[in-house]
């Protein structure tokens, strides 16, 4: 009799350990609310296109990673856009409308951005000018003094 | 000459790290300029607090100037600014409204109970949809829409009395200057 019991206690007591386990699955799973993608490839192209996006309220993490409250509005309303039939370069541009280019992780090359894409050039460009110019006036100065003047390498080792 | 070139270039770069320093000083990295400023606000039509069958428009509301001030009874930052607007609101020579922003009502009500309500009218967006043509990314923010329903100054983050007198009341006397003529 008590063996039925005990047994019947464990058979309530697993299934309410089942059952939490369903809700635990349940609750993880609108934690990253699945949104009822048509097939695999729109999916596949809406996580490409989220990850291309930034979140505004955490700014180093994109759309596709962040749980910020807005970055899930903005989901809902690029898988709704998406759903509408439009293609990403208009999704992208809704966003830069309202959020600026800065929702854009790449930024687009434009001329308030040309120092940002050609800068790093410009500089190598400079560095390398320095180079050079340094290599001939060494050359100069240094071919006739190499063997006979050593002070002045000996000052040039210096730095 | 050549043995302080280096040391030139080191002063160089330390100027450049307290010119960096200085800069971030001055500069919020979190704000986001909005590509709104000057442009038309986008146009809404969302219910008041008050009386939820009632809508609010872009339309009804132009011809006149006005501020609109997003806010939430969860948002913490808010809590700082609501004294500020408590004092200025009716300084400020337009009115005051209230964006009520993915807030439930009955605790927006209890919050505006509790701190004061400085709001002449409040228009409430639960679903946050509007605030996203808005480029609303995070309570407070401020917009200040002119007579012709055209934004002309945005405030991300609290109002501060600093920011009022260098930033919003300068913003504001231009658009009484518009209007005179």
């Amino acid at each position: 009799m008590t063996g039925r019991k005990t047994l019947l206690a464990f058979r309530t007591q697993s299934a309410l350990l089942l059952l939490l386990m369903l809700f635990a699955g349940a609750l993880f799973a609108q934690a990253i609310e699945p949104l009822p993608f048509k097939n695999h490839t729109e999916e596949v192209r809406f996580q490409h296109l989220t990850r291309e996006l930034r979140c505004l309220v955490c700014q180093n993490e994109n759309l596709a990673d962040s749980n910020a409250d807005l970055a899930r509005d903005l989901r809902r309303e690029v898988f709704e856009q998406m759903q509408a039939g439009k293609n990403d370069a208009q999704i992208k541009q809704y966003l830069v409308d309202r959020y600026s280019d800065f929702v854009l992780y790449d930024p687009p090359v434009k001329p308030g951005t040309w120092l940002l894409w050609f800068g790093p050039l410009l500089i190598l460009l400079a560095g390398a000018t320095v180079v050079v110019i340094t290599v001939r006036k060494r050359s100069r100065a240094g071919a006739p003094a190499e063997s006979t003047d050593s002070a002045s390498i000996n000052e040039e080792d210096d730095w | 000459m050549n043995r302080l070139l280096p040391f030139f270039g080191f002063l160089l770069l330390v100027a450049l790290l307290g010119f960096g320093i200085w800069w971030n000083t001055q500069h919020d990295q979190r704000e986001v300029p909005s590509p709104l400023i000057n442009k038309p606000a986008p146009a809404f039509a969302l219910p008041t607090l008050d009386a939820p069958d009632n809508t609010v428009s872009k339309a009804s509301m132009l011809g006149k100037p006005y501020l609109i001030n997003v806010f939430a009874s969860w948002c913490v930052a808010c809590g700082e600014e609501h004294p500020v607007l408590m004092s200025e609101a009716s300084q400020l020579g337009v009115p005051l409204v209230g964006y009520n922003y993915k807030d439930a009502p009955d605790e927006a009500k209890a919050w505006l109970e509790k701190h004061g309500n400085p709001y002449s009218l409040i228009i409430v967006d639960r679903e946050g949809r509007t605030a996203i043509d808005f480029g609303v990314y995070g309570a407070p923010e401020s917009f200040l829409v002119d007579s012709k329903g055209v934004i002309r100054y945005k405030r991300i983050g609290p109002l501060t009395p600093a920011v009022i007198e260098k930033e919003l009341k300068p913003a504001i006397a231009v658009l009484a200057k518009e209007v005179q003529p």
